[in-house]
């Protein structure tokens, strides 16, 4: 089973509960961190690495000797980033997304592919579970291909969680999409309570089965549980405002390790959320 | 007339909370929220919409089953895994390529454009505003963030004011690439945490590549001293100026609720540390300092 | 020599558009037969992204040599550098103006663009 941790605002605790809840699974357990932009559970979990590979975006190459200049990949391409003068054809690869439909358009077969590295996916164990983790190179503008490549990694078997990058826009979308249940963690201020209702609609509009779990709780307001009551949203676990999981995060530790009290809400945390997915496969 | 961008690489380190108590301490400044995929300043701000636009979005295909002839060549072609067995269009993995278009022997496949958010010109307490919206499952954002620019730079121009504050969205890829490419500066507000220090690390490495100065500011910084003197030593090593810490301060959260900037709450530790750092980094900003 | 001059408007008297990529349309000139062609911008206007690189390509297949307009990106920059045109920015008033101030030498020829991209 899929599991994706997410949330609309940055820094409310995915990372802290994806960790927490790796190491209190029973059985087989992957880590996959797809906030490629600035993948943090490595901090945490301080993996052995058992292999790395570059993550590639296909970039189309003109081959002058066969090109005649006709223009059809320009007009194939929808995302303008070809310009065809008399002598030379232009390639914006910022523009590319690697579609394929410049390769497909030429009468010519001139157009090939190279592979441009965008990033690097890692993987290996810490403790008993499974790590992987995206990384896009700095200067690179597209973090989706390096999250996708992520996710067809970890595949589907036993019980992945992914923790995907903030915000609702398309590298959360790579991180979630097609993910069993999406929990989105939150922190109970005015500024967590707007973001969660952004998350909310991103995961209603992706159909997918979701609830909140709430960190820092006992901080702010009580704005979070009014909206999830409204909206019939169930509030999962609240993870306590305390100073020593902040000091245990500052420093890389895991919460269920330094305060061994902690267990029992990760624990039941899982539980609930494999609960939901299984009703809903029964259902 | 300057540029200066708020951004933090790890999210939810303070840096919309700093945005707003800039704003309200500059004197003749033009606002931009270029954290479109989650904007909050709005929520301090309290923005009266004057203009509003809408932001066009890419192409997404539909297929229609009627005129499907099931030969499978689109789902072979895409390369984004967004067509499924039943040739059914998944439209958040479509990134609006139009490769399934173009292989379509049956004219079964359209292509249309979405609308993708929208942006508004605004007048706030503390001067005008651009700020805008994009809609769930939307891509572009960094598009949508060099509009908003764009209007807050013409805005600046013809209004005569000084500075603009860009409130920067979280991470290193095309929003954060978008806000802060020609800036004068860019202030990094990190905790003092391994991941803000891994994150603030791979922020500056992206203002060198796109040649920006930065700044460097520890929110939060007496959680973990030692961390925050790591940080400190670790940003001036990579040629970044560091501006100054933040105490946690409950009375952060406390100004959020009650919709206020921190400095134009009560007095507490925090808002006196913002203000130090405001008056420094202006200072910088002007080339005093 | 055919010069492009961005604009609103379909003849000389049409208002430059400060714009390159978003402009309106392009008044294409031939200042040897005096020949006028409207090149219609249209498609680029509504574009999500490259409009400037389109935009280019358009004036570039009219054939001209020389583009006068108020600012250019840094990607149609590229695309017009390439192909060898001489591109003359921060032009104002009418069409008929801009060829004016072009022939007495008081538009500046730029070698990069002068403003910042949409996005990088």
């Amino acid at each position: 089973m899929i599991v994706s941790i997410a949330s609309g605002k940055g820094g409310t605790g995915k990372t802290t509960v994806a960790i927490n809840l790796l190491r209190v699974a029973p059985g087989e357990a992957v880590y996959a961190d797809c906030d490629v932009e600035e993948p943090n559970g490595r901090l945490f979990l301080r993996p052995e690495i058992a292999g790395e590979y570059t993550c590639t975006v296909p970039l189309p190459v003109v081959d002058y000797t066969k090109c005649t200049f006709c223009g059809r990949c320009r007009e194939a391409c929808r995302f303008n980033a070809i310009a065809v003068l008399p002598k030379s054809v232009m390639i914006f690869q910022e523009l590319c997304h690697g579609c394929g439909a410049c390769v497909m358009a030429c009468p010519e077969r001139a157009i090939s592919e190279r592979e441009r590295p965008i990033g690097k996916v890692s993987h290996g164990t810490s403790g008993n579970a499974g790590f992987v983790e995206g990384l896009l190179n700095v200067g690179e503008a597209m973090s989706p291909p390096v999250i996708r490549q992520v996710r067809r990694h970890v595949g589907r078997d036993g019980l992945v969680l992914i923790d995907a990058p903030p915000g609702t826009s398309c590298p959360v979308i790579a991180a979630v999409n097609n993910t069993d249940f999406c929990l989105l963690v939150t922190e109970p201020t005015p500024f967590g309570l707007h973001d969660l209702k952004l998350a909310v609609a991103m995961v209603r509009a992706l159909g997918l089965p979701h609830a909140v779990a709430i960190n820092r709780a006992g901080l702010g307001d009580r704005g979070v549980h009014d909206y999830c009551a409204a909206e019939g949203i169930e509030i999962l676990a609240e993870i306590p405002n305390d100073r020593r999981i902040a000091e245990a995060y500052a420093h890389g530790r895991t919460a269920v390790e330094e305060l061994p009290e902690l267990r029992p809400l990760f624990e039941k945390l899982l539980r609930a959320i494999g609960e939901r997915i299984a009703a809903r496969g029964a259902a | 007339m300057k540029q200066l961008a708020i951004v933090s690489g790890k999210g939810g380190t303070g840096k919309t909370t700093l945005t707003a108590a800039f704003a309200a301490l500059a004197d003749n400044a033009v606002m931009a929220d270029c954290d479109v995929d989650a904007a909050d300043l709005h929520l301090i701000l309290a923005p009266e919409i004057g203009e509003r636009h809408s932001f066009a979005g890419g192409l997404t295909a539909t297929i229609d089953s009627e005129a499907c002839v099931i030969c499978g060549q689109c789902r072979e072609m895409c390369r984004f895994d967004a067509i499924d067995e039943t040739f059914t269009v998944d439209a958040a993995a479509c990134e609006g390529c139009g490769v399934c278009y173009d292989v379509c022997p049956a004219g079964a496949v359209t292509l249309t454009n979405e609308v993708a958010g929208e942006w508004y010109v605004s007048s706030t307490r503390f001067g005008p505003m651009v700020h805008a919206a994009l809609n769930v499952a939307q891509e572009n954002s960094g598009k949508l963030v060099a509009q908003v620019r764009q209007r807050a730079r013409e805005i600046a121009e013809a209004d005569g004011r000084e500075l603009i504050i860009i409130d920067g969205s979280p991470g290193i890829g095309c929003p954060v690439i978008s806000s802060l490419t020609g800036v004068d500066a860019v202030l990094v507000c990190t905790e003092p945490t391994l991941s803000g220090q891994h994150d603030l690390e791979r922020v500056l490495e992206l203002a060198a590549h796109f040649d920006v100065p930065a700044l460097v500011c520890v929110n939060k910084a007496d959680l973990a001293p030692d961390m925050t003197e790591a940080i400190v030593a670790h940003s001036e090593e990579k040629g970044a100026r560091f501006v100054g810490t933040i105490p946690y301060d409950e009375t952060v959260v406390a100004a959020m609720i009650a919709a206020r900037a921190l400095s134009e709450h009560e007095p507490s530790p925090a808002r006196e540390a913002v203000e130090e750092i405001w008056r420094t980094v202006r200072q910088i900003l002007n080339g005093e300092a | 020599m055919k010069v492009a001059v961005s604009c609103i408007g379909d003849n000389l008297d049409a208002a430059v558009d400060p714009r390159f990529g978003r402009a309106q349309g392009f008044l294409i000139v031939d200042t040897d037969t005096a020949a006028l062609q409207y090149v219609p911008n249209a498609q680029n206007l509504q574009a999500v992204q490259g409009a400037g690189i389109q935009a280019a390509q358009n004036v570039l297949n009219a054939g001209i040599e020389v583009l006068i307009t108020g600012n250019i990106g840094p990607k149609a920059f590229r695309v017009l550098q390439e192909a060898g045109v001489r591109v003359y920015t921060g032009a104002s008033g009418s069409v008929r103006q801009a060829l004016e101030a072009l022939q007495d030498n008081q538009l500046l020829e730029t070698s990069q663009a002068t403003k910042p991209g949409h996005w990088m």
